[in-house]
């Protein structure tokens, strides 16, 4: 059994379900694979705690009390908050902290039968696009070490393309799963806004965060999601009342039929030459399968890059006022009086990114300034949304690239933040509209780096999303090719 | 439009963030390059047009949710103060504010 690592979610179900492999030895050979923490991709690894949630699966698999994921391990991100692991949201100034409880992703998991193999790297508070920002060091892609995993779920991304874990979660505000996903070859999905309960993920923007799963398959991806989601009507205000689904259900549903809106703003001269060849091809695959594909407009897809970078640290300056240095985190050693408390203790805490952040977010809802651009940002946010809207008239999915590019050499945007935002301009407008959206790979590009095909679905058209990447995935084997040693 | 270094100092202190005088420079300069892409946001008309707060009320009528006014968690006070970085008593200490 040395390939269990190489195994899909659903295999190792399977062998758990039947006894042919207990949650122990899984959890043993995924905790020996993630030994010397391979690419920096976890942030806290603790195998006592894993194993001791182990021994509980095994002991639900004897009594026949299993759920149906029972022992199967999974890793979280970093901005999940855990009782049994540290949480630090990549962040210095949560160094250390331990969460009096779990998020509800993490405890539907857990009661799906999950087993938790540790915490993962990510950006500062999931802010960023490489990986890049975290306190913590970096990510290596697996692929290709001097490149970056993309971000900001780029620990998650990493450790599911080298084989650290089956599935982990991710967070995706503005393309936080879709883009990572893709940049390392593996599958994600962020569902409708509201979908996956926000309670126990520490806050980034409040009217953009969503959990989503990031697993090798499609059909994995539809197994963690129906456990993920669900109403959490007490503890999450915006969580919607929308009831669980089973996601698996309509998988292999044929494509005969569904219209595929291609936007021509996704494709225009900033693609990259390699990346449209390989989602050309990807959509060539699914015409054969019965699929047609419709040309639509998404007439701001530009005007998404200042939207979403106006409301996104609008809502992070406020919700980061509460790392003050009093009740949890970073408190500054030498200070004079309670203001300067505060603001040592941010200034020591906080990285360059997520205090830029929080400097626009606090301008930008200052006095004066709030009509100009928060309410204008929420406004055209409106006319994005409508714009899809629009485009759902004559479509019944959305395709196109996750990214410009393949993922960049880490280092190469390093003093040149503007750089990252623009490189996410095709996965923000789903964001904004909050909208379902995932990443497929769909083949390789320059430097034999993965490629990933984009795919946005209407409100709660998770489970055609899912489809639509597991006939791809029948098809073709890009989401089975993995980096040279694992 | 673009920030001054004044702004800058005033925006430090609203978000109780102590800048170092090079941070703060980088800061001006990075703000202010990011403005740039801003700029085109200003130029839509937006009359008549709703915010979005919640995305999916684009298609549907979003009420957030109050619960009951019930008390609904336990007594966890040494787990809630377990990463605090100064407790007494069960309090959270904080320099003097009242002289």
């Amino acid at each position: 059994m040395n390939d269990l690592h190489n195994l899909s979610v659903k295999a190792l179900a399977n062998l758990l379900q039947t006894k042919e492999v207990s949650a122990v030895e899984v959890a043993t050979r995924f905790l020996a694979r993630m030994g010397g923490n391979p690419h920096n991709a976890f942030l806290d690894i603790d195998s006592e705690a894993t194993l001791a949630q182990a021994r509980a699966s095994d002991a639900k698999l004897a009594n026949g009390t299993a759920g149906p994921l029972e022992g199967v391990p999974v890793a979280h991100k970093d901005v999940f908050v855990t009782q049994d692991f540290a949480t630090t949201a990549g962040s210095k100034i949560l160094s250390g902290y331990r969460s009096p409880f779990d998020a509800t992703v993490v405890q539907r998991l857990r009661t799906a039968g999950m087993v938790t193999l540790g915490k993962l790297n990510c950006d500062e508070f999931a802010m960023g696009s490489a990986n890049e920002n975290s306190a913590y060091g970096a990510v290596q892609n697996p692929w290709d070490t001097t490149r970056v995993p993309g971000g900001s779920s780029g620990g998650s991304a990493a450790a599911v393309a080298a084989g650290l874990a089956p599935a982990a979660t991710g967070t995706d505000t503005g393309g936080s799963i879709r883009q990572p996903a893709s940049f390392c070859g593996i599958t994600g999905i962020k569902p409708t806004y509201g979908r996956a309960s926000r309670y126990g993920m520490i806050a980034y923007a409040s009217s953009l965060d969503q959990a989503g799963p990031m697993a090798r398959t499609a059909e994995d991806c539809a197994l963690l999601l129906s456990a993920m989601c669900g109403p959490d009507a007490d503890r999450d205000s915006t969580s919607l009342d929308v009831p669980a689904e089973d996601f698996t259900a309509s998988l292999g549903a044929d494509l005969k039929g569904l219209r595929i809106g291609i936007p021509q703003e996704f494709f225009g001269e900033g693609l990259h030459a390699d990346v449209r060849a390989a989602v050309d091809a990807a959509l060539a695959e699914l015409t054969k399968q019965g699929a047609t594909l419709v040309p639509i407009s998404l007439p701001r897809t530009e005007l998404s890059i200042p939207v979403y970078y106006i409301i996104a640290p609008a809502e992070a300056s406020s919700n980061l006022s509460r790392f003050d240095g009093v009740k949890f985190g970073h408190r500054a050693k030498d200070y004079t009086d309670l203001e300067s408390m505060y603001k040592k203790s941010r200034a020591e805490g906080f990285g360059s990114e997520v205090k830029r952040r929080i400097m626009t977010g606090t301008y930008v809802l200052s006095h004066g300034y709030y009509d100009a651009y928060y309410l204008q940002a929420q406004k055209i946010r409106r006319m994005i949304a409508d714009d899809f809207q629009n485009a759902f008239k004559q479509c019944d999915v959305i395709a196109g690239p996750v990214a410009p590019s393949v993922a960049w050499k880490l280092g190469e945007n390093a003093n040149d933040p503007v750089a990252d935002y623009l490189a996410d301009i095709f996965t923000l407008p789903a964001s904004l509209a909050g909208l379902p959206g995932m990443s497929v790979p769909a083949g390789f590009g320059a430097h034999g780096m993965p490629v990933g095909l984009q795919l946005i679905g209407n409100y709660f058209k998770e489970a055609q999303l899912l489809n639509v990447a597991h006939r791809l995935q029948q098809a073709t084997d890009f989401h089975l090719r993995k980096p040279e040693g694992i | 439009m673009s920030l001054t270094p004044q702004d800058i100092d005033r925006i430090a202190n609203l978000a109780r963030l102590e800048l170092k005088p090079e941070e703060s420079e980088r800061m001006l300069a990075q703000i202010n390059g990011f403005f740039g892409i801003v700029n085109a946001m200003q130029a839509v008309d937006t009359s008549g047009v709703q915010p979005l707060a919640h995305p999916v009320a684009a298609i549907q009528d979003i009420a957030l949710r109050l619960r009951e006014d019930v008390v609904s968690e336990p007594n966890n006070r040494e787990a809630n103060q377990r990463s605090a970085p100064a407790v007494e008593r069960g309090l959270f200490l904080v320099p003097k504010v009242i002289e």
